[in-house]
């Protein structure tokens, strides 16, 4: 399995885990259980997974697919540099919030499965792996060749080349171009 | 509207079965358990989540069944080719085999998230039944022990730990709680590693992962073992509840109501499973029969655009055109099953693929043969199949279009020469009077070794006249100003410049509307057959066109539209 990156797999899993912590939380605080502030911890502990895994990272080999409207997302999670580019981090960060959800009925499912998704997340930064955002390609214009920088200076009907004005010498030249012919 | 009906209208009633059974099961257990007699006690406890936890494990048991069906590939194929009489529309149902199976798992993960929530809020209650939080019933219902003459009502005894615990006790020491956590968490690793994201790309992590299936059946066989949904027994003389209800304290005492009895409803989840478990056994077994028969190379080439044909022999081995088959190598990866379509023609002795690089295993392949030695025997390889799909019907339509992408020409490969070998035998099976045929390819190099087989089959039909019986038009979809201009400076010569056909090579993607236009005028009564295979984007155009240019009118012509992709 040499080609994988665990982090889509990671991410993913993570996606999930946060979705069924906040599902969780729900019925936690909506049946009013014991523990409910632990469930109230799990609404927002899950909302808070799901906006950091949100954007997909781009692949170190290969197309990236967006998902839907992940641009702001992507703006955002880029803020924080360092603490969600590197996987490590994740990794601790998951398997951190995922504890608190160990301690009612409704809401371990979803430790459980954000601890599986850290584990892959563990995984993927020892393989070296690191989160990139997925941002528009800027319109890079192609690079002009050489003999385009100087263009000619002075538009048709031409004087003889010894009358003609040269960057050099703007004086000496036999007339000045009512436009710039260099952009 | 009618075209619609010509094309999915099967798909459709098909899928207006499924879903009505599952909503009268939803339907009848519910009400099953919100107003059957016996359950009175266990709602008193437990309100409405009883039959909202009781309705989706009966859809479960539906689905869970159905899931392993569909993936029986050995089982598919031997109902399509009992088929062989009846109506294409059966066999072409019989092709959307995964796309069912991908509904039926959606239909598991919601139905199970619902059961959950609903067991989740009657561990709860149960719990506060227990601790003597609710009225005096419940309370005397929860105190009912299995002791003596009395049986329990509620599943959760115990009373002495921190009432916030006791529901992750209770599903972590009972049998219905620990099977259940486990399964979930099976389906939920399935799931989120079946995402196409993943499975496009790493279609090992899709594989490994999706054998937890084994831990989700064994997990849901047992998982109702407990016992633990509890309705009301006949005792003798009889527990009449509308009398008794007020009266928990003379329970036992006075005549009229004696001590409720309560069991356990018997598991049924395995009645519904165990027969497709055993169908989907003996389908793994088969596989592994056929990957222990020997396979022989007959011959191995390396094309171009890093494309790998090989040619093998197995003993017992019979095809039809465009099947494919499942490769597996024991020396790159001992579980993995790769499957490619064949491009050799049923009435050659041996059987060939066409192996793109696409991959880990195919380049490890392409790897290996590369260092083979001149004549030396390939490595072990275990062939499954052959496994028929859409394009076995090419020859019962009077006239067929076949579409194929890049290297999603290779069924047609199969398909052409198995023309060329009736042509010669003057075999009375062939139905079809005219094939129309599409390549659409990126680059040129691809075309060398199918340009082979299109000289001889031209060449051929001169010969015999039959000009008009094969129409094929070639796309190259990636050209560039170099390949014009190549063109350009040869545009006056007989054959083309790319493939050295007599038909010239096209460029950019064919106009869809043109094709299928000139196809409806050129065969004005007839049902045509459209094959695809390549990608899906290319498949809903075709579709559309399919049902755009089709006439329920019997009198003119119908596109029948079939794809095939992995």
């Amino acid at each position: 399995m040499g080609k994988i990156e665990w982090a889509m797999w990671a991410n993913e899993q993570a996606l999930a885990s946060g979705l069924i912590l906040l599902t969780g939380g729900i019925v936690g605080v909506a049946g009013q259980f014991r523990g409910w502030q632990f469930a109230s911890y799990a609404v927002a502990a899950g909302v808070f997974v799901c906006l950091l895994e949100y954007p997909r990272s781009k692949r170190a080999k290969g197309t990236s697919v967006e998902r839907t409207g992940q641009y702001c997302f992507t703006v955002c999670v880029k803020a924080f540099g360092p603490l969600t580019r590197n996987y490590y981090v994740r990794a601790f960060l998951h398997a951190a919030i995922c504890v608190p959800g160990g301690f009612m009925l409704a809401t371990v499912l979803g430790c459980v499965c954000l601890g599986i998704s850290s584990l892959i997340y563990l995984a993927a930064a020892i393989r070296g792996e690191h989160w990139e955002p997925i941002l528009p390609r800027k319109e890079t214009r192609k690079p002009v060749a050489e003999s385009i920088k100087n263009p000619p200076q002075n538009p048709p009907p031409r004087p003889p080349p010894e009358m003609r004005k040269k960057i050099s010498d703007l004086e000496g030249a036999a007339y000045d171009n009512p436009v710039s012919v260099t952009d | 509207m009618g075209n619609w009906i010509i094309n999915n209208g099967f798909t459709a009633v098909m899928l207006v079965v499924w879903m009505g059974i599952n909503i009268f099961l939803f339907v009848w257990f519910y009400l099953f358990y919100d107003r059957g007699d016996q359950f009175y006690y266990t709602r008193h406890l437990l309100g409405s989540a009883l039959p909202w936890a009781r309705a989706p494990a009966a859809v479960l048991n539906f689905n869970c069944m159905l899931i392993l069906l569909p993936v029986c590939r050995n089982l598919l194929s031997l109902i399509r080719g009992s088929f062989v009489c009846c109506s294409r529309t059966m066999r072409k149902q019989l092709d959307k085999n995964l796309s069912f199976h991908k509904l039926v798992a959606y239909m598991i993960a919601l139905m199970t998230a619902v059961h959950t929530i609903a067991h989740l809020l009657n561990l709860e209650w149960f719990t506060n039944s227990r601790q003597g939080v609710y009225d005096k019933l419940s309370t005397a219902l929860s105190s009912l022990e299995d002791a003596g003459n009395t049986t329990y009502l509620n599943p959760v005894r115990i009373k002495d730990l921190d009432p916030q615990q006791i529901p992750t006790y209770f599903a972590f020491t009972t049998i219905a709680g620990l099977t259940g956590v486990v399964i979930t968490l099976a389906l939920i690793l399935i799931i989120t590693s079946s995402m196409e994201v993943i499975r496009r790309s790493y279609f090992e992590v899709f594989w490994y992962t999706h054998h937890l299936f084994i831990i989700f059946f064994a997990g849901l066989v047992f998982h109702g073992a407990g016992r633990i949904v509890r309705s009301q027994q006949r005792t003798d003389p009889p527990h009449n509840f509308t009398f008794c209800k007020d009266r928990s304290d003379e329970w036992g005492r006075i005549p009229e109501c004696p001590i409720p009895q309560f069991a356990g409803g018997f598991p049924q989840t395995w009645m519904w499973v165990i027969g497709p478990m055993i169908l989907y056994v003996c389908e793994r077994l088969l596989r592994f029969i056929r990957y222990m028969q020997t396979v022989r190379y007959r011959k191995i080439v390396m094309r171009p655009s890093k494309v790998l044909e090989l040619q093998m022999v197995k003993s017992g081995f019979k095809m039809e055109v465009g099947q494919y088959v499942f490769l597996n190598c024991p020396a790159i990866s001992q579980l993995e099953w790769h499957p490619f379509t064949m491009t050799s023609a049923p009435e050659e002795d041996f059987f060939t693929v066409h192996i793109r690089s696409a991959g880990d295993w195919t380049d490890k392949l392409i790897d290996i043969m590369q260092q083979l030695p001149e004549g030396a025997q390939g490595p072990k390889m275990g062939v499954d199949g052959p496994f028929g799909t859409a394009s076995e019907d090419v020859f019962d339509y009077e006239v067929s279009m076949l579409v194929g992408a890049g290297i999603g020409v290779t069924p047609f490969a199969s398909i052409l020469k198995s023309i060329w070998y009736k042509f010669k035998e003057s075999n009375p099976k062939l139905r079809t009077r005219k094939i129309y045929f599409y390549w659409l390819c990126r680059e040129t190099h691809a075309f060398e070794w199918f340009a082979d087989l299109l000289q001889v089959l031209e060449r051929e039909m001169e010969e015999r006249g039959m000009g008009d019986f094969l129409t094929y038009k070639l796309y190259l979809t990636g050209w560039d100003q170099t390949h014009a201009n190549h063109v350009m400076v040869h545009f006056d010569e007989d054959t083309d410049v790319i493939t050295g056909l007599r038909q010239k090579t096209q460029y950019g993607r064919p106009l869809w509307d043109k094709e299928f236009e000139q196809v409806r005028k050129e065969n004005p009564m007839s049902v045509v057959g459209t094959f695809l295979c390549g990608p899906a984007m290319l498949a809903k155009v075709l579709a559309k066109k399919c049902a755009k240019y089709s006439d329920v009118d019997p009198r003119k012509t119908k596109f029948y539209f079939n794809k095939e992709n992995f």
